[in-house]
This record gives structure tokens, C-alpha cells and sequence, in this order.
């Protein structure tokens, strides 16, 4: 390219007039308008780390639940004249031919004195004590055997035998975990409610100093439809910023914490951790949530502004709002 | 009629006979409180130029509010461009309030936008481009003195340069009436004078003026119809 005909090129290239970018109706950055984006933010972090805990504890429970639920065991007492072992592969046997038994494991001899041994100590006989033995029996949780039915053949065919079906358990766990997820439930319930007022309060509070720009545009002829959509917009962003901003830190702490547990894996503090609370995961639904959680915040953002624009417009249009 | 835009003098254009807004026997009270103004009756003809007086407190500004169609009478009837107030539809008035300018005494520029961004706000809010308005508010802007000052924020203004900036803002739509509250309130004598210079010649140009003032020298500086508000009536000196 010859260079006249670069510098034509350019010249051609080169906006007649450059168009200023407009301020925006809505000043972007007020000292109300950042305080609302770290309120929101917080609120919503509180929020999502409430969640988070409440659905971990949901989770955890539903898995104590089916965990316990996924096992019976049988125990037979030694008696005087029965052979323990023969005893024990009859139960096997009987508890295997039941429609919903996976498998029907005895405890061996090694096993049982492993289990005693935090007890008793090392290196005991266990032929020499009265030492009850046990068939765990691993039942298909979606159709477990019947359990009544089990009881009555075994205690028909074995002496001393019992057959325990964690029932006691089950219900006692279900009860707590169900009180455990009805209290953060109503936590969350709380959290969420303060966040709805605080979030309301504090774009009111925010809107306060708008009073003169409604007043303006209204006084040159715009549309109230076109005031209340600045207004949403502006605040439906500020909303999105803070929610987002929240909801992430909040995540960012999942994350952590998962990280923690890995790290710290068979270390007693992080074992302790795990057994009580799984691996500090929240699952889809947890992220779910968080998505859900920032979304509402933003909405309520945006819907607060339009409804004090519509009444503040009200005010204007109605006498008593005047000064003589 | 931009190229009218020169060469003013004092003196008022001779009113048309079509009227834009007329009152009859307004009344108007808020809330439970006695009537602020009662049996109210006039009517502002096109292309006039008139003074709205009266002492402070006595309803100059309500009535301004009223002529805007800011506020709603408690009794009586105001027709405004032919159509009754109180059968516009709500959805109606913005459009009709385009006709109407308002020049505010406190001036209500937004100090976020610049003076040229203040002066395009009506068209910017009818949704209209910024490239088909420009020469237009770049035009108005040099007529009234702020030519050098326009991609200034108002906190920088003068007093007057605030006035001027809003006197444009109320004209760029080319409104058929101007109504301006106290627009010399808050300016010293000189200025005032150039305002009303200013006012008049927009009402040679054809738009329907109301000044609402209390200022008995700048009232004195044109001869111009007078109307005088006082214990909640309307008295009128043509």
C-alpha cells in the first residue's frame, strides 16, 4: 500500500466526531450506592454459609441413616452343651435364605477378640470366656428382609440367639437428625429473613439521596415505566455485584474446607471431622442453592428501587407532598 | 427560528388568542388544612409573557405545580391544551408535560452529568440518540452563554451559570410554555437583568412565559401582564 493511501485509509478510518460516552441516569459509584454492594455481599455470604451448613447436616444425617440401616446383626450367647461355631453357620445360613439379605458374614474368632481387645487386652483366648459371637447380615436397604419373621426362625432352631436390627438406633439417629435439620432450617429461615430486611432497608437507604434525580426526570417529561427501569437496572447490578460477590466467598470457604479435609486426611482432628460431617462437600444441591440465594438478593435489590421510585412518584403527584 | 436567536430587546411579543391552559375557579387544600388557593379563574394565552407575584408562602409555587400538572385541584376546572385535567389519563401527562418547561428556583441540575448531558436529559429520556440531538443542545448551550462551559460538572457552575444551564434544559424541547420559579433568586442584579433578557427573547421566539417572582424591580424592567397571588386569591393586572 502506497503511504498516501495508508494515511487516507486512516483519515477515513477516524470518526467524524467522537461520541462522548453518557454518564449513566443513575450515578454509578455513591458512597450509599458501595455501602449497599458490602452489605449485600455480607448478608449474602451469611446467608449461603447458613445454607451450606444446613444442607451438610442434611446429607451427613441421611447418610448415618442408611448406613445403620444397611446392617442387622445376629448374636449368640455361648451355651452350656452347644457348639458356638455350629450355631453361628446355622444363623449364617438362615439368615441367607431371607429375601433382602445381600450377605450373612460371621465374625471370626481373630475378629471378635480385636474387638475386645480395647477392653480385655492382647493376647486373650477367647475359647476360655463366655464371649457372645456375632453374624453381621448386610440387608438390601430398598427391600430389607422381614425382620420379625428372621427373628422367629433363628430363635426356634438356635439357643440364645438374638437378632438386632439397629431399630432402636435408627430411630434415635432419624429423630435427631431431623431435629438437627428442623433447627437449621429455622437458622436459615432466620438468616434469610435478615438478609430480605437488610437488603430492603439498605437500598431504601441508598435511593434516599436519589429523591432529586427521580424528581428531575419526572419534572422533564419521563415516563414513570422509564424512571422505575433505570432505577431497577442500576440497583438489579449493585444487587448482582454484592450477591455475587457474598455467594462466591462463600464457596471459596466450601472449597477451603474440603481442602482442609483432604489434607488433613487420617489425622484425628480431620477423622473426627469426617465421621461426624462426610467430606465438607455441599453437593449440587448446596451450589444450588448459593445460585438461588444470590438471585433472590439481586432481585430484591432491584424490586425495592422500583417500588420506592413508584411511590416516591406517587408523593410527587400527590398534594400534601408540596411546599407552598 | 434559531437564526431569530439575536439581537433582543425589551419588550414582550403580543399574545395569540389561543389559550393553552385555563383556570376556573380552582381551589386547592391539602389534606384536612384550609384551601392554600381558592376560586382561582385565569388563563395564559399562547406567545404571552406574564409575572406571577405574591408574598412568600402565598402559593406561587402550588400553583406553578398546578399549571405543571404536578398537583391536582381540590375543586374547579383547568384545561390544559384543550383537554380537562381531571379526564388525562395518568399515562397521558408525560407527554403533555413536554410542552410544558420548568425552570426550578434551586435550578435541580443532576451533578453526576455534565451541563451539556443536564440540557439533553428530556430528549435523552424519550429514549431518543444522542447523535440527533447534539448540534441542537451544542446550539442552545452557546445561546445562553455556556458555549465554553458545557463538559463541566454543575458543582463548578456559578449561581448563574446554573440558571442558565436550567433555563436550556427547560427549552430544548421547545416547550409552548416556560414556567420559572424565582429564576433570578439566587443572582445579583446585572444578571437577573440578562435572565429576563433571556425569558423575553424565548417569547418573541413564541413560547408562553410565567415567571413566579417576588422581585418588584425585575417585574418593573418589562411591561407585562401581572398576576398577583394574596391570601389564597388571584388578582390580575393586565
Amino acid at each position: 500500500m502506497t503511504e498516501p493511501a495508508v494515511i487516507e485509509q486512516a483519515r477515513s478510518a477516524r470518526p467524524a466526531a467522537t461520541p462522548r460516552r453518557m454518564q449513566p441516569i443513575v450515578p454509578a459509584r455513591t458512597v450509599a450506592g458501595n455501602a449497599l454492594v458490602l452489605v449485600v455481599a455480607i448478608m449474602t455470604f451469611l446467608s449461603c454459609l447458613t445454607l451450606g451448613a444446613v444442607t451438610l447436616i442434611r446429607d451427613t444425617a441421611s447418610v448415618w441413616q442408611s448406613q445403620i440401616s444397611r446392617e442387622a446383626t445376629i448374636q449368640i450367647k455361648p451355651v452350656e452343651g452347644e457348639d458356638i461355631d455350629t450355631a453361628l453357620a446355622a444363623a449364617q445360613k438362615i439368615a441367607s435364605g431371607f429375601a433382602g439379605v445381600r450377605a450373612a458374614k460371621i465374625v471370626d474368632r481373630e475378629a471378635t477378640a480385636r474387638l475386645l481387645s480395647p477392653w480385655l487386652g492382647e493376647g486373650l483366648n477367647i475359647d476360655e470366656l463366655p464371649v457372645p459371637r456375632l453374624v453381621i447380615v448386610t440387608i438390601d436397604e430398598t427391600s430389607p428382609p422381614d425382620f420379625a419373621a428372621m427373628r422367629g426362625v433363628l430363635a426356634s432352631e438356635i439357643k440364645g440367639v438374638s437378632l438386632d436390627d439397629h431399630r432402636t438406633w435408627v430411630d434415635r439417629l432419624v429423630s435427631m437428625a431431623r431435629t438437627t435439620v428442623a433447627i437449621g432450617l429455622a437458622v436459615l429461615v432466620l438468616m434469610l429473613a435478615a438478609t430480605v430486611l437488610t437488603v430492603i432497608f439498605a437500598t431504601r437507604g441508598a435511593m434516599a439521596g436519589n429523591g432529586q434525580i427521580i424528581e428531575v426526570l419526572h419534572f422533564v417529561g419521563a415516563e414513570a415505566s422509564y424512571i422505575a427501569r433505570e432505577f431497577r437496572q442500576h440497583f438489579l447490578r449493585t444487587g448482582i455485584k454484592g450477591a455475587a460477590a457474598g455467594g462466591l466467598a462463600a464457596v471459596a470457604v466450601f472449597f477451603a474446607f474440603g481442602w482442609w479435609a483432604t489434607r488433613n486426611v487420617a489425622t484425628p482432628q480431620a477423622d473426627q471431622a469426617i465421621a461426624l460431617f462426610g467430606n465438607f462437600t455441599i453437593g449440587p444441591s448446596g451450589y444450588a442453592g448459593v445460585a438461588v440465594v444470590v438471585l433472590i438478593v439481586a432481585a430484591l435489590a432491584a424490586i425495592t428501587s422500583h417500588l420506592t421510585v413508584v411511590a416516591y412518584l406517587h408523593d410527587i403527584d400527590m398534594p400534601g407532598h408540596a411546599e407552598t | 427560528m434559531r437564526a431569530e436567536r439575536s439581537g433582543l430587546k425589551i419588550g414582550t411579543r403580543a399574545p395569540g388568542k389561543t389559550v393553552l391552559i385555563r383556570f376556573e375557579n380552582v381551589g386547592l387544600r391539602y389534606g384536612m388544612g384550609p384551601e392554600v388557593l381558592r376560586d382561582i379563574s385565569f388563563h395564559i394565552p399562547a406567545k404571552s409573557f406574564q409575572f406571577l407575584s405574591g408574598p412568600s408562602g402565598a402559593g406561587k409555587t402550588t400553583l406553578l405545580r398546578l399549571l405543571f400538572m404536578s398537583l391536582k385541584p381540590t375543586r374547579g376546572l383547568i384545561t390544559v391544551f384543550d383537554r380537562d385535567r381531571a379526564r388525562i389519563p395518568q399515562k397521558d401527562l408525560p407527554a403533555l408535560r413536554r410542552r410544558i418547561g420548568v425552570v426550578f428556583q434551586d435550578f435541580r441540575l443532576l451533578d453526576h452529568m455534565t451541563t451539556y448531558e443536564n440540557v439533553a436529559l428530556p430528549l435523552r429520556v424519550r429514549g431518543r440518540d444522542e447523535s440527533s440531538y447534539r448540534s441542537d443542545v451544542t446550539e442552545l448551550l452557546k445561546w445562553v452563554g455556556l458555549g465554553e462551559r458545557m463538559h463541566v460538572l454543575p458543582p463548578v457552575l456559578s449561581g448563574g451559570e446554573k440558571q442558565r444551564a436550567a433555563i436550556a434544559r427547560a427549552l430544548i424541547e421547545q416547550p409552548e410554555i416556560l414556567l420559572a420559579d424565582e429564576p433570578t433568586g439566587n443572582v445579583d442584579p446585572p444578571l437577573a437583568r440578562r435572565l429576563l433578557r433571556l425569558f423575553i427573547e424565548m417569547n418573541k421566539l413564541g413560547t408562553a412565559v410565567v415567571i413566579a417572582t417576588h422581585d418588584l424591580t425585575l417585574m418593573d424592567q418589562v411591561d407585562a401582564r401581572r398576576m398577583i397571588l394574596a391570601n389564597s386569591r388571584l388578582d390580575i393586572y393586565d
